[in-house]
C-alpha cells in the first residue's frame, strides 16, 4: 500500500530521572510516518530526536503514550518481541557506524542475515548486491580499520538495507564524514528510498542531510514544533549502480 | 547454536594475544592435572601390583586373633590351618604364613622384630623364599629386606642372634644367618621382618601346623566363610594405599588447583574487561536484533571457548610430554620410601580416557561459569545507553 502508516505515535512522553530531577526528552509527540518516506527529525541537541528515534526503533520504551511501529505498541514488546522486530523490520544506522571491528565489511552485512536464518546461497547473493549497491563490492573482504570513514558509513548503510527492512532509522549519519562523503551516502540513501520505497527517518542537524529530506520534522524541547513537506527534490546520482537495482525479491 | 560458536571463535581469535594468553595458562592446567592424576593412577596401580605379588596374592585369611596394627595380638594370633585351607596349600593354591614376634641381636643392640615362616618352595608370591631351602646349618638361614639390612647394619652371611617365644611363652634363642638381603619396594615385607622356613618356625615355637596369615594365590576364587579365620579380600588389603594415594593426589592437586585459578581469573578478568571495552558492540548487536540472553549466550560461549582452545593446545604439546612421561616413567627420589606403601624406582604414570575427559569436562564446566558470571552484568544493559558505549 503507497500511503500505509508505518509509524504512529499519540502524546508520546519520554522522562529520563536525573538525580532529584527529570527531564522531558519527549513532551506529547504525535507522529506519522508513512511507508516511502524520507524524513528527517531535526533541531538542536537535547530536543528529543534521538530519543525519538530510539522509542520507533523499540530501543526505548516510552514513559507515557504509545508507539505504534508496524501495527505492535513498542510500549507493550517484551525485549524478546522488540529485539524480532528490530531485527526483522528495523535498520540502523549511526554515526560512529558501529561495525563489528572484527568482521569484514562482507561479514558485517552478513550479520543480520545470519540472525535471520537466511540460506547461505540466498544470503551471499543479498550481500553482494547490498555492497554493489553501495559501491563496496570491491572492498568486501576489507575490516572496518582498512576503510575510509565514508566507506564504514556505506558498509553501514549496506548492513542496515541487507534485511529489506520496512524502515530506517539513521541517527546523525553524516556527523563524522566530510563534506563530498556526506553527499555520497546521501545520494545512496535517497536512490534506495526510491527504488526500494524503504521509509527513512534521519535524526540531524546537518544541512547537508536536511537538502535531501522531503519531510522536515523540527523538534524542539521534545516538542515538535513544525512538521513541513518539502517539495523540491534533488536528483539522485545518476551513475549509482542502485538505479539499476532491482528489488530483492 | 552454530552460529554462536562461529561468531565467537571468531571475536575470540581476533583478540588475539590476550585470548592466547589466557588459553596458554588453561593449557598448563590441563596438561598439569592429567600429568599428577596420571602420576598418581601410576603410583596406585604399581603399589598395588607389586603389594599383590609379593605379600597380598589373591586375598588373605587372617586368624581372628591377629590385628596387623597391634602386635601385641601376635602371641595369640595362630592357630591350626583349617581343612578347606589346607587342601587349597595342599594343591598349591594358597600358602601359610607363621608370624611370632622376636628380638635381633646385632652388634650388641636389640630390634624388636617380626619373624614370619614361609613355605621355601611356594610359587604364590614372587618372594625369594627358595634361598630358606636346602640350609644345612646350625644357624637359622634367615632373608632380610634391604632396609632392614640397612637398618641393623647386616649384610649376606652375617651371623647375628634371634630370640623368640615358644607356644609356651618360654623364650629361647639361636644365632642367625642372613642367607638374601632382598631389594623390594615393598615396604610391608621389609622393614622388622625376618622371613626363615615355615617348617623350622613352627619346629622352634612348637606351632607345628599352625599359621597366622593364609595367602590365596592370584585367581583362586575361594571367600568361604572358615571358623576361627576371617577372609580379607584383596580390595580390603589395598584400601591403605588407596587411602595413601588419595591424600597425596589431595596435596598435588593443590599446585593444579592455582594454575587452574590464575587461569579461571584471567578469563574472568577479560570477560568482564571485554564486556567494559565492547559495550557498544553490545549495543549494536541489541541493535541488529539480538536479544540480552543471545548476546549473554555469545559472551559465555565466547569464553568457554577458552577451554576449547586451551584443550587443543594442550594436546599439541600436551600429548608428546605425557606419553613420554607414561614410556620413560619417572625417576623417584629416595624420600618416596617414607610414603608407606610400595613405590619402584621409577614410577610409570597411568593416563586413561575416563581421567582425559573427566579433566576436560570439569575445566570446560569451571570455564563456561566463570566466562557466565561477568556477562550477567549485561541483563541490566540498555541497548542506548550501551550504543552510546555507557554501562548502567
Amino acid at each position: 500500500m503507497e500511503n500505509e502508516i508505518l509509524i504512529e505515535t499519540k502524546d508520546l512522553v519520554k522522562i529520563y530521572p536525573m538525580g532529584r530531577h527529570e527531564i522531558v526528552a519527549l513532551n506529547k509527540v504525535n507522529l506519522v510516518f508513512r511507508k516511502g518516506e524520507f524524513a528527517g527529525l531535526v533541531g538542536p541537541s537535547g530536543s528529543g530526536k534521538t530519543t525519538l528515534l530510539n522509542i520507533v526503533g523499540s530501543l526505548d520504551s516510552p514513559t507515557s503514550g504509545s508507539a505504534v511501529v508496524l501495527g505492535k505498541k513498542v510500549e507493550e514488546l517484551s525485549p524478546k518481541e522488540a529485539a524480532r522486530l528490530r531485527n526483522e523490520n528495523i535498520g540502523f544506522i549511526f554515526q560512529t557506524f558501529n561495525l563489528l571491528p572484527y568482521y569484514t565489511a562482507y561479514e558485517n552485512v552478513e550479520f543480520p542475515l545470519l540472525l535471520l536464518k537466511i540460506p547461505a546461497s540466498e544470503r551471499k547473493r543479498r550481500v553482494m548486491q547490498a555492497l554493489e549497491w553501495v559501491r563496496l563490492a570491491d572492498r568486501a573482504n576489507s575490516r572496518p580499520a582498512q576503510l575510509s570513514g565514508g566507506e564504514c558509513q556505506r558498509v553501514a548503510i549496506a548492513r542496515a538495507i541487507v534485511k529489506e527492512p520496512a524502515i530506517i532509522l539513521a541517527d546523525e549519519p553524516t556527523a563524522n564524514l566530510d563534506a563530498e562523503n556526506s553527499h555520497n551516502i546521501l545520494q545512496i540513501m535517497a536512490g534506495l528510498n526510491r527504488q526500494l520505497r524503504t521509509t527513512f527517518i534521519f535524526a540531524t542537524h546537518d544541512d547537508k542531510v536536511i537538502s535531501y529530506l522531503r519531510r522536515k520534522i523540527t523538534l524542539f524541547d521534545g516538542r515538535v514544533v513544525r512538521d513541513e513537506i518539502i517539495e523540491q527534490e534533488r536528483k539522485i546520482d545518476e551513475n549509482s549502480p542502485v538505479r539499476e537495482a532491482r528489488i530483492f525479491k | 547454536m552454530k552460529l554462536y560458536f562461529k561468531l565467537a571463535l571468531r571475536n575470540l581469535l581476533a583478540a588475539g594475544l590476550r585470548t592466547w594468553l589466557n588459553v596458554i595458562v588453561l593449557s598448563f592446567a590441563f596438561v598439569a592435572i592429567i600429568w599428577s592424576q596420571g602420576l598418581y593412577r601410576g603410583m596406585s596401580r604399581y603399589a598395588a601390583q607389586a603389594m599383590t605379588e609379593v605379600e597380598l596374592g589373591g586375598g588373605q585369611y587372617w586368624h581372628e586373633n591377629y590385628d596387623p596394627y597391634n602386635p601385641l595380638t601376635l602371641q595369640e594370633a595362630h592357630g591350626p590351618v583349617p581343612e578347606p585351607l589346607a587342601q587349597l596349600i595342599q594343591e598349591g593354591r594358597a600358602l601359610a604364613i607363621l608370624i611370632v614376634q622376636g628380638t635381633l641381636y646385632p652388634r650388641g643392640r636389640f630390634f624388636p622384630v617380626l619373624i614370619k615362616g614361609i613355605d621355601p618352595r611356594q610359587q604364590i608370591l614372587l618372594f625369594p623364599s627358595r634361598y630358606l631351602e636346602n640350609e644345612q646349618s646350625e644357624e637359622i638361614p634367615a632373608v632380610i629386606g634391604s632396609r632392614m639390612a640397612s637398618t641393623c647394619g647386616l649384610k649376606i652371611g652375617d651371623t647375628v642372634t634371634l630370640r623368640w617365644r615358644d607356644k609356651r611363652g618360654a623364650f629361647d634363642a639361636r644365632d642367625l644367618r642372613i642367607v638374601h638381603v632382598m631389594k623390594t619396594s615393598v615396604q610391608s615385607v621389609d622393614q622388622g621382618q625376618v622371613w626363615i622356613s615355615l617348617d623350622l618356625l613352627r619346629k622352634l615355637t612348637g606351632l607345628e601346623g599352625e599359621a597366622t596369615v593364609i595367602t590365596l594365590a592370584k585367581g583362586v576364587n575361594f571367600n568361604e566363610a572358615v571358623p576361627g579365620w576371617s577372609y580379607k579380600s584383596l580390595d580390603f588389603l589395598l584400601r591403605d594405599i588407596d587411602e595413601v594415594v588419595r591424600s597425596k593426589t589431595i596435596g598435588a592437586s593443590i599446585i593444579y588447583i592455582i594454575l587452574l585459578s590464575l587461569a579461571m581469573l584471567a578469563i574472568f578478568d577479560t570477560q568482564v574487561l571485554s564486556i567494559w571495552r565492547r559495550r557498544k558492540e553490545i549495543g549494536t548487536l541489541m541493535a541488529l536484533g539480538m536479544t540480552r540472553a543471545q548476546v549473554i549466550k555469545l559472551f559465555t560461549i565466547e569464553g568457554a571457548m577458552h577451554a576449547v582452545l586451551a584443550a587443543a593446545v594442550a594436546a599439541l604439546y600436551g600429548l608428546p610430554l605425557l606419553s613420554f612421561f607414561a614410556r620413560k616413567g619417572l625417576g623417584m627420589p629416595q624420600v618416596v620410601d617414607s610414603y608407606g606403601f610400595a613405590l619402584g624406582e621409577r614410577i610409570f604414570p597411568a593416563y586413561s580416557a575416563g581421567l582425559v575427559i573427566s579433566t576436560v569436562i570439569l575445566i570446560m564446566v569451571m570455564t563456561t561459569i566463570v566466562s557466565f558470571l561477568p556477562t550477567r552484568r549485561i541483563a541490566k544493559l540498555k541497548p542506548t545507553e550501551a550504543l552510546r558505549g555507557r554501562i548502567t
